[in-house]
């Protein structure tokens, strides 16, 4: 592919040699890739001065090697922890985490509150696709109830995770769900991410046409993204619904938006006042 | 070194403190601006310190949720630049492993320090082990080198945490601290050097900025490490991947590539990186070998033994890993007799045999009690014992 072909988003910010995204074809990462990287470039932030982390799983391979800037590609389950050490050190990084619900929320969960807890200045997004894909379709903590998968083939006992709730709860500033469908929305809650100050988590429900799809009977990307668009349920109207009006619904929008003094912030006034 | 010196934080001259505290104001001495941690016994006066110290001198402590996360926090405060430092005792150790092997795969410089209490599992915390030498070795996954020192007084303490600084930040490698509950808890005084005198090694980074020519990665000489946000763009990945940092997880000739260069990376410098003490060795027919809070005994011993009229020879490895195999084989030569002390079941002593071969006699000695060091007169009855074999 020659660099005129290319798009200039590509041109702009991906790493040479690694111009072409990992993910199988009809893949929810490539949209929120793209949504990342409109965002950064509509607020022209320096990406020289943006540090993206992930761990393992499909949503690990959104930065790495693809994004032209520092990548540190970590182990399964703890991007936040090597993130809060990077932004620790150097508070003047923009620090994103490209995390999934395997990695962010079953292997990762505990880090992924005490994050949130520290409210610590790094834009999480987790890549929810409700499965683990990259290990070929087993239950996450995330899966439906009563969904078969690889591991439950008698259909899953337990209940998932309601992870915007989870961590709105732990602490963290800013906390957002949409769906790949909603790219305006997503890249406008990826500003705000960016500029937040405090843990900011972005939540994006993601389709998964090879495993996820396979157990649905549904393998078409695109009428996995109309699914997502007809289960979506904006936030203002799910909060007067009962539990059972909820049920197989996503909400989506803002969960919450609030101001709290960032950890790297309150660390820097204490390192004033004990330098004093 | 001056706000060191005028924050009162240090001061040389005889200095009377434990270990554990010995341990954090080395650290601080050598350069480290970054320690996270989580409580555990018999660890936790170093975190004490550390997080008082710290902000002094404009550094971060951070406690984490647990000991993989205060690992990982490290790992990701060394590529932004900071020199860093966790300290754990055996469970905590045992959770590091992963992400001592993610730090030994991407090369980050790192110190590690492990207070070894008995195990195994939860043990006995308060009391002093050396269960976790093959731990340190071989702890993590798949087939890799480290540097693991081996500290047997509160001066050590001391002067061995720089000594693994500068060991991490010129071989670009995790260290390990393998200190015991016994070291680490005494109080004993300590000489400080003068702190101009003391060698501070800063890691090699890349000296200008050449677009599109970076190599960050398995150099035999060691690559320089680029810092995060300094506009290098380097990729760090765990997976096997080439001296630019790109993976390649289909092609054996990448695997065999990556793990050679990090092994060579540390054997071409065995010798500035493997210390090993000896005492009393001319004419010395038998030699007590030991490391860390044993070798405290076994040096009253040779003391004792020479009164006796027994020519015992003293050595103490200093360096436990790469284990000093020229040095102990050239001793093997030189002596009929080796009688090796270790808190433990026998963990070093299958290093030495596997070094010594058939050049001398190898015998070893447990203390009386495991989780005690060895009792200077136990030595003295076995030895008598040995040397009459």
């Amino acid at each position: 592919m020659s660099e005129t072909q290319l798009h200039p988003l590509i041109a702009k910010y991906a790493r040479k040699g690694a111009q072409r995204q990992p993910h199988c074809a009809g893949c929810g990462n490539g949209i929120i890739a793209q949504c990342m990287l409109r965002a950064i470039e509509e607020l022209d932030l320096d990406f020289g001065k943006m540090v993206f982390v992930s761990g393992i799983g499909c949503s690990s391979w959104i930065p790495s090697p693809f994004f032209n800037t520092d990548v540190l590609h970590t182990i399964h389950g703890r991007p936040l922890a090597f993130a809060t050490g990077v932004k620790l050190s150097n508070p003047d990084l923009r620090v994103v985490v490209f995390t999934g619900d395997g990695d962010g929320a079953a292997i990762g969960g505990n880090h992924l509150i005490h994050a949130a807890r520290k409210n610590i200045e790094i834009l999480a997004i987790l890549i929810n696709n409700r499965i683990y894909g990259m290990t070929g379709g087993q239950v996450a903590p995330t899966t439906p109830h009563g969904m078969k998968t690889r591991t439950t083939p008698y259909g899953n006992l337990e209940y998932p995770f309601d992870l915007c709730k989870l961590v709105e709860a732990a602490g963290a500033s800013y906390v957002v769900r949409w769906t790949t469908f909603h790219v305006k929305q997503l890249v406008s809650s990826m500003k705000r991410g960016l500029l937040k100050e405090g843990f900011s988590f972005i939540e994006v429900m993601s389709q998964c046409p090879v495993q996820y799809g396979r157990f649905i009977g549904i393998r078409d990307p695109a009428k996995m993204l109309l699914m997502l668009r007809d289960s979506s349920l904006p936030i203002s109207k799910a909060k007067s619904m009962s539990e059972e009006e909820l049920e197989g619904r996503i909400v989506v929008g803002e969960f919450v938006d609030r101001e709290r003094v960032g950890l790297t912030k309150a660390y820097k006034k204490l390192l004033n006042e004990v330098q004093a | 070194m001056k706000t060191l010196l005028s924050e009162k934080i240090i001061e040389s001259g005889t200095n009377f403190m434990m270990g554990n505290e010995a341990c954090a104001l080395g650290a601080i001495v050598a350069g480290c601006r970054f320690f996270a941690f989580y409580p555990i016994t018999p660890a936790n006066e170093i975190a004490l310190h550390m997080s008082t110290l710290l902000p002094k001198v404009g550094g971060i402590y951070i406690q984490m949720e647990d000991e993989i996360s205060s690992i990982a926090s490290v790992v990701g405060s060394s590529w932004a630049g900071s020199k860093a430092m966790t300290a754990t005792s055996g469970p905590g150790f045992s959770l590091m492993q992963e992400t001592i092997g993610y730090a030994v795969m991407t090369e980050t410089p790192c110190v590690i320090v492990d207070v070894q209490r008995c195990g195994p599992s939860t043990g006995t915390p308060p009391l002093p082990m050396q269960g976790d030498v093959y731990q340190a070795r071989h702890g993590s996954h798949g087939e890799y080198p480290i540097i693991a020192l081996a500290p047997s007084s509160v001066g050590d303490m001391f002067l061995l945490t720089i000594e693994a600084f500068n060991l991490a930040e010129k071989y670009r490698t995790p260290v390990i601290l393998l200190s015991d509950a016994l070291v680490g808890h005494m109080v004993e005084s300590v000489e400080i050097p003068d702190l101009s005198s003391i060698k501070i090694f800063e890691r090699k980074t890349p000296e200008k900025h050449v677009e599109d020519e970076f190599s960050f990665f398995l150099n035999e000489n060691v690559a320089p490490m680029p810092k995060f946000g300094s506009n290098y763009k380097a990729h760090v990945t765990a997976s096997t991947h080439d001296e630019r940092g790109f993976r390649n997880v289909e092609n054996p000739n990448f695997v065999d590539n990556l793990v050679r260069k990090l092994y060579l990376k540390i054997q071409r410098h065995n010798k500035d990186i493997v210390k090993v003490e000896t005492k009393n060795l001319d004419e010395a027919e038998v030699v007590l070998l030991s490391y860390g809070s044993v070798a405290r005994s076994a040096k009253h011993v040779i003391n004792q033994a020479r009164q006796e009229g027994l020519n015992i020879g003293y050595v103490r490895l200093v360096t436990l890993w790469p284990f000093p195999d020229d040095e102990i084989l050239n001793l093997a030569r030189k002596v009929d007799k080796i009688m090796v002390l270790e808190n433990n079941m026998g963990q070093v002593v299958n290093e030495v045999k596997r070094v010594v071969g058939c050049e001398a006699e190898v015998k070893f000695l447990p203390p009386r009690l495991l989780g005690t060091i060895h009792e200077p007169a136990y030595i003295m009855e076995n030895l008598r014992r040995f040397v009459n074999e």
